[in-house]
């Protein structure tokens, strides 16, 4: 009997799934412990924008959400040990309020080489989990 | 061949111990490990013993904070980060350039 065929890991996909779960206490002990080395170096000016509370402090909650998606993304585009600049995965909040995904740079030109050219994103949060499911497409 | 490769990647003079002590200070104090870090094997993989993506960007960071440079982004590389071995040769190269 044979064995059955494994999913192509680094081959062209049609769709693609990916999720992540992030602790907002990591995120709390993140910015405890770096501020905005830590801010600055993993999130888009944009994505600090939406993730400010009305008192102008950084949301765990909404940051660890946004963490999950550059996650979910990176286990959607598979490459090969390497991160990117977490910057170059983007969440940007349309203008209805839903959340969407930006792909910039390395992180863009290796969705081309996946063949995934549209991607889906949701977040959702509570308490001390943020979590994100990625889907990429062809 | 095990042996010899562990102990070709085993800290030989001082300054290797030094950077390896700073390392494993830094591992204690934000990787969130299960095992010890002071005493985990420099071939260990911090991954499989409990570091996330999230506490190895806290990872990265303090290294850059106890070394004093900024890792590039061509060495954003899970393979660099996943074991204390990995990380002393990646210190070494960007301190020897600094």
């Amino acid at each position: 009997m044979s064995s059955p065929t494994p999913a192509a890991s680094t081959a062209t996909a049609s769709l693609r799934v990916g999720v992540d779960l992030v602790a907002t206490q990591a995120v709390a002990q993140s910015i405890a412990s770096f501020g905005d080395r830590y801010l600055q170096r993993i999130f888009t000016a944009g994505e600090l924008a939406d993730s400010t509370t009305e008192q102008g402090e950084p949301s765990t909650l909404k940051l660890a959400a946004r963490f999950a998606a550059k996650e979910a993304t990176l286990k959607v585009l598979r490459p090969d040990h390497r991160w990117y600049d977490w910057r170059s995965i983007e969440v940007r909040k349309a203008g209805s309020g839903w959340a969407e995904l930006h792909l910039h740079g390395e992180a863009a030109m290796q969705a081309e080489a996946q063949g995934l050219r549209s991607f889906s994103l949701s977040l959702s949060h509570e308490c001390e989990y943020a979590i994100a499911v990625v889907i990429g497409s062809a | 061949m095990e042996l010899s490769f562990r102990f070709a990647t085993r800290p030989t003079n001082s300054y290797q111990m030094t950077i390896d002590d700073s390392i494993r200070k830094v591992l204690k104090d934000h990787a969130n490990l299960s095992v010890d870090a002071l005493t985990v094997a420099e071939d260990a993989d911090l991954y499989k013993n409990g570091m996330t993506s999230q506490t190895g960007v806290n990872v990265m960071l303090a290294l850059e904070g106890a070394f004093d440079f900024e890792f590039p982004d061509t060495m954003l590389n899970r393979s660099v980060f996943q074991t204390i071995a990995n990380i002393r040769a990646a210190v070494q190269k960007l301190t020897e350039k600094n």
